[in-house]
This record gives structure tokens, sequence and C-alpha cells, in this order.
């Protein structure tokens, strides 16, 4: 049995010390040269902190040399927190605050000064490149137990402040085991990496790459800005697997990419994140007759994926394409006021149980216990469950179809935002009186109303870059002299959806 | 230009069309906007923009996008 999530790194680098493990644009790095940079790296981390369990922030980029960062602060027996440097100073911030990083790694250039308080600050090229001590790493590694926390990843938080999902080794094995066994895998895949190291999307293309000894291509970020050459690299790299978010399928079918060039290579696509449109499917599946296609669903807080769907029919258009069944470890149910939904067709609560729980929101334990509360439907034994917020109802065939949100989070551009949180961040400006945040799902728009005493559109959204991070700056901004108010003295959002989503105006 | 400079700015608020140069090359615009502009593009001169358009040339300045929807409704 498996205990530590970086038994598999020393698996797979002993077994192909010369196969590649880790590629972008630029650097390519074999299992063998990755365990000799831990080797070096992980050592150095326990030696400087001399403590383990302690958070180190990783700043990331898409870079080959980040992921060995992470893996080496796994080693040593602290847990990283992958941060994008280029992320307003205020968010990076709040991140601090939150996790006071006993240690701050760097790799490749920084965009910007970093904005922390004074830290202990190492660069990735000076400690990975000391000597290696393989036996300290494997003293490190039989030291840990598998409830240690593993990484933390930030995601929105309705209070204004990001929530740091604390995510324990025992989570990450249980969705390597799960998943390799769904899947198949063979050690012959090469995963077309798309999302970035500080989302949960990559922790599935990084960890089961290295359970089964395959390869990930890290896709560089412009990439996706020239979709041809995008397709011609994942060619010439042999990506035969993508794990992507719904959002980056999307983006190649609607620029007709598949009648121009093909990504023949592609064996298995997964994806998840958001509700992927069937007529998109169909694009990707018309053209990519012998290609596998799942559904994946789940949020950061059970660790990747609770549920799976293989494809195996064309949707009609608008059809909604189920999200599946549990992994065979984890169980997923439906509650509606402490009652579980068994009957097809009437939404409840999507709830999960199981090793994939994360242990809890780093440092806030009031928000922790609302979202991992105990089992309403079992008593009698301390039992966590995780409520999604999620809405969702059983079909027929007995699987999951998602219905839509139970609060005001949505999904845009693939990342979770909580509406509330981009409306604390505008109502803290000086020159806006008030506002409120809406998302226009049909034409994928976050859309601002604000009051003020002066119209500046561009002066508000220059403000807010300094503290949101780009996915969650509004995409359409209306002003008002005076915003409706509905009978209580609020802002009539009603009114406000009705008006303006409707036709293009 | 000013009707495209206006649904330019309708897609990116907070993007200064008038004066960037770099729009692809900068990063100013991310990979859905972009899927978001060609949509409304297309829709609104009843062009069909492809994806060997996406060049940085084409997108990096709205001249560029201008040219570029000239092109395709001649073309």
């Amino acid at each position: 049995m498996i205990f530590h999530a970086m038994t598999y790194l020393r698996n797979s680098c002993a077994r192909h010390p010369d196969k590649p493990a880790l590629a972008d644009g630029g650097d390519t790095i074999t299992y063998g040269r990755l365990w000799r940079q831990v080797c070096a790296a992980a050592p150095w981390i326990s030696a400087a902190l001399k403590a383990r369990r302690r958070p180190v922030f990783v700043c990331i980029g898409r870079r080959a040399d980040s992921a060995a960062a992470l893996f080496s602060v796994a080693c040593s027996g602290c847990f990283y927190v992958p941060i994008d440097p280029s992320l307003p100073d205020k968010r990076l911030l709040d991140m601090f605050q939150t996790v006071r990083p006993a240690l701050v790694i760097t790799t490749g250039p920084l965009p910007k000064p970093l904005p922390f308080p004074p830290v202990l600050t190492a660069g990735w090229a000076d400690i990975s490149a000391g000597p290696a001590y393989p036996d300290v790493v494997e003293d490190l590694l039989a030291a840990g137990t598998d409830t240690d926390p593993l990484y933390c990843i930030f995601t929105s938080g309705s209070t204004g402040v990001p929530k740091g999902v604390l995510v324990s080794h025992r989570s990450v094995i249980d969705m390597i085991e799960q998943f390799c066994a769904a899947f198949g895998f063979d050690g012959s895949e090469v995963f077309g990496n798309q999302a970035p190291f500080d989302f949960d999307v990559s922790v599935k293309d990084l960890y089961l790459s290295l359970a089964v000894g395959g390869t990930v291509q890290i896709l560089e970020k412009k990439l996706f800005l020239a979709p041809r050459a995008l397709i011609e690299r994942m060619e010439e790299r042999r990506v035969n697997t993508i794990i992507w978010a719904a959002s980056a399928m999307k983006l190649l079918s609607a620029l007709r990419t598949f009648d121009k060039v093909v990504p023949a290579g592609l064996r298995r696509v997964m994806f998840s994140g958001e509700v992927l449109p069937a007529k998109v499917l169909n694009d990707w599946m018309d053209h990519l007759p012998n290609t596998r296609f799942f559904n994946l669903y789940g949020p950061t807080e059970i660790t990747c994926n609770c549920t799976w769907y293989p494809v195996t029919r064309r949707f009609a258009n608008g059809e909604a394409i189920p999200i599946g069944r549990s992994f065979g470890n984890c169980r997923v149910f439906l509650l509606d006021g402490g009652r579980e939904i068994t009957a097809p067709g009437q939404p409840g609560e999507l709830c999960v149980r199981g090793s994939c729980l994360a242990l809890g929101y780093y440092s806030r334990p009031d928000i922790t216990r609302t979202a991992f509360c105990q089992n309403p439907l079992q008593p009698d034994w301390p039992e966590p469950i995780y409520r999604t917020g999620d809405l969702a109802q059983w079909n027929g065939d007995g699987d999951l179809v998602y219905v839509g949100r139970a609060d005001s989070q949505v999904k845009h551009m693939g990342h979770r935002i909580e509406l509330g949180e981009v409306e604390l961040a505008v109502n803290a400006l000086r020159q806006v009186d008030s506002a409120c945040c809406l998302y226009w799902e049909e034409k994928e728009r976050l859309c601002l109303f604000y009051q003020a005493p002066e119209q500046d559109d561009r002066g508000v959204l220059n403000a807010l870059k300094k503290t949101l991070p780009d996915y969650m700056i509004p995409n359409r901004v209306y002003y008002f002299e005076r915003l409706p108010e509905n009978r209580t003295g609020k802002i009539d959002r009603a009114a406000l959806r009705a008006q303006y989503f409707t036709k293009e105006t | 230009m000013e009707q495209l400079l206006s649904i330019l700015t309708e897609c990116c608020p907070d993007i200064d069309f008038e004066h960037e140069t770099a729009l692809v090359d900068d990063e100013l615009l991310a990979s859905l906007d972009i899927v978001m502009l060609v949509g409304e593009l297309n829709e609104t001169y009843g062009i069909s923009i492809t994806v060997d358009d996406l060049v940085p040339e084409n997108f990096n300045s709205a001249q560029g996008i201008y040219a570029l929807v000239q092109r395709l409704r001649n073309g």
C-alpha cells in the first residue's frame, strides 16, 4: 500500500530514468534528472525549515521545473502552495496572510517583484543543483502519514478572500488509483497539459503521469491564442491524452480549427470544469472518430473529480451530457433538506463522501465546518461529507446530470468565481457608490452594473485589476446614476437581468 | 473603424484598443477574449474568421483586426 504520493515518483524514476517526465517548449526533464533534482532540493528544504507539514509557496510558470519544484516540496515532508506570481499584489498578499508560508521558492524569471513581507526565499536553480541525497529522501518519504497535507490550492471565496483548499496525500493517492482503474493507462501516455499548476485540473496531468511513468508535455499559454500552432505542437510532441478544461475544448471548436488541422494522435480526451455544449463535443467526435471522450465532474474540494461519464453516443444540440457515476472508491448522492433523493428527475444538492475529501480550507475552521459537514443520513459516527453547492439529478440510465448552482457561484472561462467576491472588490473602490455583478450564461459574460457620481468604466476596471485575477474582471460594464431597487431597497437583480440579458443590444 | 472599435470595447472594456499595438504579444487578449471577439466579428460583418487568420499580426492592434475584416469582406 502506498502512503506517500511521492512514492510514485520514486518508483517511476527508478524504472525509467531515461524517459522524459516533464517537458515544456524549451526544457525536457527525464525521470533520472528529476530524481537527482528532487534529491538535492528536498533535503535542502527539510534542513532549512527543520519542520514537516509546513506550507511552502512555489511561484510557478508554465515550465517543467515548476513541477519539479512542487514535487521536491512534497518529498521534503512539507506541502506546496502553487502561486501564479503574475496575480495582483493584493491577491498574492491575501494568500500570504492566509497561509503564512515558511518558505517561498521561485522558478524562472518573475514578472514583477513579489509583494511579500520578509520571508525565507530560494531560487529553484540554486536548491536543485546541489549534491543529491537519495537516502535522506527515502527517510523523508518514510516519515510521513497519508493524512498529511500534500498541497493547498486557492479558489474564489464569497467573503472576498480566496480560500485555500488543503488536500492530503491519501486523497491524491486515491485519485490516482481510481483514475488508473477507470481509464486503463499503460505508461505510454503523453499528457498535453493545458491547466496551470495553481488550478486543480493540472493535478491529474502531473500525478497520473508520475504514477504510470508517462510524460507531461506542458503546452505554452501562447499556443492557445494560435490554435493551429497548438495542434501542430501537440502532434510533434506526440500528445495522446488530454485532460482539459471544457473552455479550452470550446476554444478549438469555436475557431473551426479542425477544418484545417486535427490532433489525430489523441487517444483519450477528458474534459471538466464547466458544462460542455453538445455541439462542441460532436465537433470533436466528428473529427476524432477513434478517440475516446470522458466527461469528468468535481470541485477542488474532492480532489479533482468524483464522477465520470464515458461518452458512447452523440448528443442532440442542447442536450445535457451526463456527469455520470461515482469513481469506485467514492460515493456521490443528492440531498434535499437532509433527505436523500434517489428518484430520477428531481434535483438535489450533490454531496460526496470518501477518501477524496479535502482536509478543509486552510486556517478557516468556520467555512470548513459549513462545507465539510456531518453526513445527515448517518448520525452514528463522525463522517464528513462535502456539500458541493451544485444541483444535479439522476436520469433514467442511472447517471447524474448537472442542473445548476444553489448559490451565486459561477463558472467562467473554466474558473470558479463567487460573484460576491467581485462585488466586494467593486464596492471597495472609492469612485463607486454601489454595484452588483451578474453572469449572463448564454453569452458567457461577467457583467458589472455600478452606480457612481461619474461614469468611468475603464477606471473602474483598471482599479479592479489591482485586486482581482484577470478571469474575474467583468467583460461588460453598465453605468447607472441610480441602480434600480426592489421593494426592500436592494439592487433589483431580476430587473437588470430582464432588461440587459435579452437579445444582443 | 468606429463600429469596429465599439465592438472591441464592448467585448473587452478594459483594453485601450485605440492605442495598443501588441494585444496578443503582450497577452492583453486572453484566448477566450479572442473566441468572443471572433464570434462578434463573424456575426456583425457576415464573415468567417478561421484558425488560419488567428496569427498575432491580425490581432495585435485594432488596425490589424480592421484590415483582416476588410480582407474577408472583400474576399
